[in-house]
């Protein structure tokens, strides 16, 4: 090879281009190609599981400049590509094969679409003349995933890969991002064709609004003028944009505070004076009852989904709203709004700081600090013998510095952590909002991990959704992965057993879950498990924890029938929430 | 209140569009009354015309929602612009030799031409507005109409206005929002 290209840059004439070997020379087959373009893109790793379809593309892997992390299932494959986008910023990516391996991804796919993630999925496809015949592992994955994602593809044509791939990183990543997915016929992957890096992308019916209309951010800027008790719903498009130290700024002139949904925890630090914490269906108690006494709520970048306004009709009954988005579907969807800013967060912000006065709203802020809820922390102070949530999830507060990516799952360990951990930072609180998917909480840590090696991981799953997952822990040992696992174990499916405890005469109907013993389900995996069940050993385990390097799995054995508070009955208003009539000791 | 809607949607001619766009308006549970498909006057767009039932603001949802597929060029609610909304039918009805020239006064009335005749039939094309068509059918109807189709209607405006793109950015400003401007969009 080596002697043979001298001679051509010697002669550049023996071979004109485009002829006999030199063309042989500059085709690559389409599984290159498909590499070439992800390295292109800047791609580090790749999730995914072979099969029939993508076999030629796994041929090609070994050369890749690119990191292929082996998943246990391709659902999950889809979930720790959203964690390390999560993660990272950066978009993740999937890969697998046709049929179950492409349907095994519809979950993780619609998760990233309800929670705005930038993923691309790669799934392989029968060969062309066996479309549509119902050919041995054909799904029609494009037709199926229409309404669970951003855009998707079936590539027909070899010379349509790399403008292809490059155009689905471009949406992924632009506008209000989302998943993409890109179906390849097995046919392209063993076809060859020369690579040309992909040009920009231009598409006549894709052009996000980014940079907003001035006028109406001036309209934005006048309501804060005059708005006595103005609120902030901070949302996750901060995070999304890119937004968070220009928020800060924001946030720090006009003197408002800020609530944040679920998604957007972390877009304005919780140990702020400002920073309020989660509001909605588990928001707390001062949180909501800001809500329902602002005159004006600013909302940046979220969309005010129903597990966060409630009862619609009784939601910020007093107040003025704007509504910032990038996503203009998203203004008056749910709520009524009087002054709509399409744009991205950044550039509106950038445009609305100069526009706003210095302000502070001692009144204002005293007023919510008095309607916390401080029966919590008292009850806190006397602690009980075993070991209580809240106590858990600050205790790995205190241990981490509040510096931790936490991952979670769904169910009541999401609520607490939510609300107990404090984020100060964006891009460290790792949660399925919109979809709330059972087992997100181990393969997005694993995501993560691998995005972010220089940071702490720390994934906190019930005992229910740790079974759904729990196969990964194959993975994490596979990768040597520094994660620590806290299995947050009530024997229960809590948050559903909690709902019928409260909303239907406590017939617990099929919530009592069985589990193996998880220490010695660690130990299986090669890894070490500690199982804690007094509040007094909760801080050893984790300090013990964090000094193991690779996966640990801490199980927590807590009080089966604690309950998430407050929670706003669904259906109902915010102001309706229900609290802990006393502490359950 | 509910309303008839029509809607121009401006379409990139690829495969799989008309499944999106139908697709879409399915998931936001849109009833669709008609919906007609084929090329404008731009190489490699298709005009769709598309008559739904919703309320202005959920009309204005669905709009938004068309917008967001990559393929869509440009959304107008034409409705209550001034323009021709025609539709074709193609209607069979019984013919004697006694009733014969009553059915074709009446296709003369509404505009209406045969196209095709047997000795128990006569076939009619009419074109028109829509209640021109029901008219004509509700004339016909004591005949006998053995087989009926209808398009659809296909709108334009009067005048020199177009609902046409331009190349260059996608006008977001115009956010379906022609006519039911219940939110206003501010770009
Ligand atoms: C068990 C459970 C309980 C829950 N309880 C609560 C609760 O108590 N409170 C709560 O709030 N949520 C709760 N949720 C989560 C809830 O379902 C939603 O996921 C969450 O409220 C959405 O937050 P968001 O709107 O900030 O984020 P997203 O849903 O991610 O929305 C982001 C918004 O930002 C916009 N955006 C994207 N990029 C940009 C940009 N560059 N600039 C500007 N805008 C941009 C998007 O268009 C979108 O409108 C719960 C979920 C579960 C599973
Ligand atoms: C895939 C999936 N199936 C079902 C649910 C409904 N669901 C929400 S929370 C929950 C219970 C979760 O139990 P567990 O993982 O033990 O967490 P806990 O609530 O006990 O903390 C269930 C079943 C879901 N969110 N996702
Ligand atoms: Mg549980």
């Amino acid at each position: 090879m080596a002697t043979r290209s001298t001679a051509l840059e010697e002669h550049p004439s023996a071979q004109p281009p485009g002829s006999g070997r030199s063309e042989e020379r500059s085709l690559l087959t389409g599984s290159e190609i498909v590499c070439r373009a992800l390295e292109d893109e800047g791609v580090e790793t790749v999730f995914g599981y072979p099969g029939g379809a993508v076999i030629p593309l796994y041929d090609a892997l070994p050369k890749a400049g690119f990191h292929h992390v082996l998943v246990r299932f391709e659902q999950w494959a889809a979930l720790a590509a959203e964690g390390y986008a999560r993660a990272t910023g950066k978009p993740g990516v999937c890969l697998v094969t046709s049929g179950p391996g492409a349907t095994n991804l519809v979950t993780g796919l619609a998760d990233a679409m309800l929670d705005s993630i930038p993923i691309i999925a790669i799934t392989g496809q029968v060969i062309q003349p066996l479309i549509g015949r119902d050919a041995f592992q054909e799904v029609d994955i494009t037709g199926i995933t229409l309404p669970v994602t951003k855009h998707n593809y079936l590539v027909n044509r070899i010379e349509d890969l790399a403008p292809t791939i490059r155009e689905a990183f471009h949406i992924a990543t632009t506008g209000r991002p989302g998943p993409v997915l890109i179906d390849i016929p097995k046919t392209l992957f063993l076809q060859k064709h020369p690579y040309t890096p992909a040009q920009t992308v231009h598409r006549r019916g894709y052009q996000p609004t980014s940079v907003p209309n001035i006028r109406q951010v001036r309209l934005a800027a006048n309501a804060i003028a005059t708005a006595r008790r103005p609120l902030v719903m901070a949302g996750h498009g901060i995070m999304l944009s890119g937004a968070t130290d220009l928020f800060r700024q924001f946030v720090e002139k006009t003197g408002i505070p800020v609530a944040h949904t679920l998604l957007g925890l972390g877009s304005f630090p919780e140990s702020h004076p400002l920073g309020l914490g989660l509001m909605g269906m588990h928001g707390h108690k001062h949180v909501n009852d800001a809500l329902d006494e602002c005159d004006l709520l600013l909302n940046i970048g979220a969309r005010f989904d129903d597990r966060a306004t409630g009862q619609v009709s009784g939601f910020a009954p007093n107040a003025f709203v704007v509504h910032v988005d990038v996503d203009p579907a998203e203004i008056g969807k749910n709520v009524h709004t009087d002054v709509p800013v399409v744009g991205d967060a950044a550039e509106v912000l950038r445009l609305l700081i100069p526009e706003v006065e210095q302000e502070h709203r001692d009144d204002w802020l005293a007023w919510i600090d008095s309607r916390r809820d401080r029966a919590l922390d008292e009850a806190l102070e006397e602690r009980p013998a075993w070991p209580e949530p809240y106590t858990i999830i600050k205790a790995i507060a205190e241990a981490t510095d509040g510096e931790a990516v936490v991952t979670t799952d769904v169910g009541q360990h999401q609520m607490w952590a939510a609300q107990h951990y404090g984020f100060d930072h964006p891009d460290r609180w790792i949660t399925s909002g919109g979809l709330g998917t059972m087992g997100f909480g181990l393969p997005s840590a694993i995501g993560a991990k691998i995005g972010r090696p220089d940071r702490e991981v720390w994934a906190i799953i019930g005992d229910g959704g740790f079974q759904m997952s729990c196969n990964e822990l194959a993975t994490a040992v596979q990768e040597n992965l520094d994660i620590n696992i806290a299995v947050i174990n009530n024997g229960y499916l809590g948050m559903v057993r909690q709902w019928q405890d409260l909303f239907h005469a406590k017939n617990y109907s099929e919530v009592k879950i069985g589990a193996p013993d998880f220490e010695k389900l660690a130990e299986a995996y090669g890894i070490t498990g500690i199982t804690v069940r007094t509040d007094a050993e909760i801080r050893p385990a984790i300090d013990r924890a964090r000094a193991i390097r690779g996966p640990v799995l801490i199980d927590f054995v807590i009080e089966p029938e604690a309950n998430v508070w407050p929670i706003v009955p669904p259906g109902a208003a915010n102001s309706g929430m229900l609290h802990q009539q006393r502490y359950e000791g | 209140m509910k309303n008839r809607h029509t809607l121009s949607v401006l379409v990139e001619d690829h495969p799989g569009v008309l499944n999106r766009v139908v697709s879409l308006l399915r998931r936001r549970s849109f009833n669709i009354d008609s919906i007609t498909v084929g090329h404008s006057e731009q190489p490699g767009v298709s005009r769709m015309t598309i008559v739904v039932l919703g309320r202005d603001q959920e009309v204005e949802q669905a709009g938004k929602q068309l917008y967001k597929l990559m393929e869509v060029l440009k959304v107008t609610d034409v409705t209550p612009l001034n323009c021709i909304a025609h539709e074709l039918a193609l209607i069979k009805v019984a013919a004697k030799s006694q009733t014969r020239s009553e059915i074709l006064q009446i296709a003369q009335i509404y505009n209406a031409r045969v196209v095709d005749a047997s000795p128990t039939t006569l076939l009619i094309e009419a074109t028109g507005p829509e209640e021109q068509v029901d008219g004509l059918l509700n004339m016909l109807k004591a005949f006998g109409i053995r087989e009926l189709v209808r398009t659809g209607p296909v709108a334009m405006m009067r005048g020199t206005s177009t609902v046409g793109v331009k190349e260059g950015p996608r006008p977001d400003r115009e956010l379906a929002v022609a006519g039911n401007g219940t939110v206003a969009i501010s770009n």
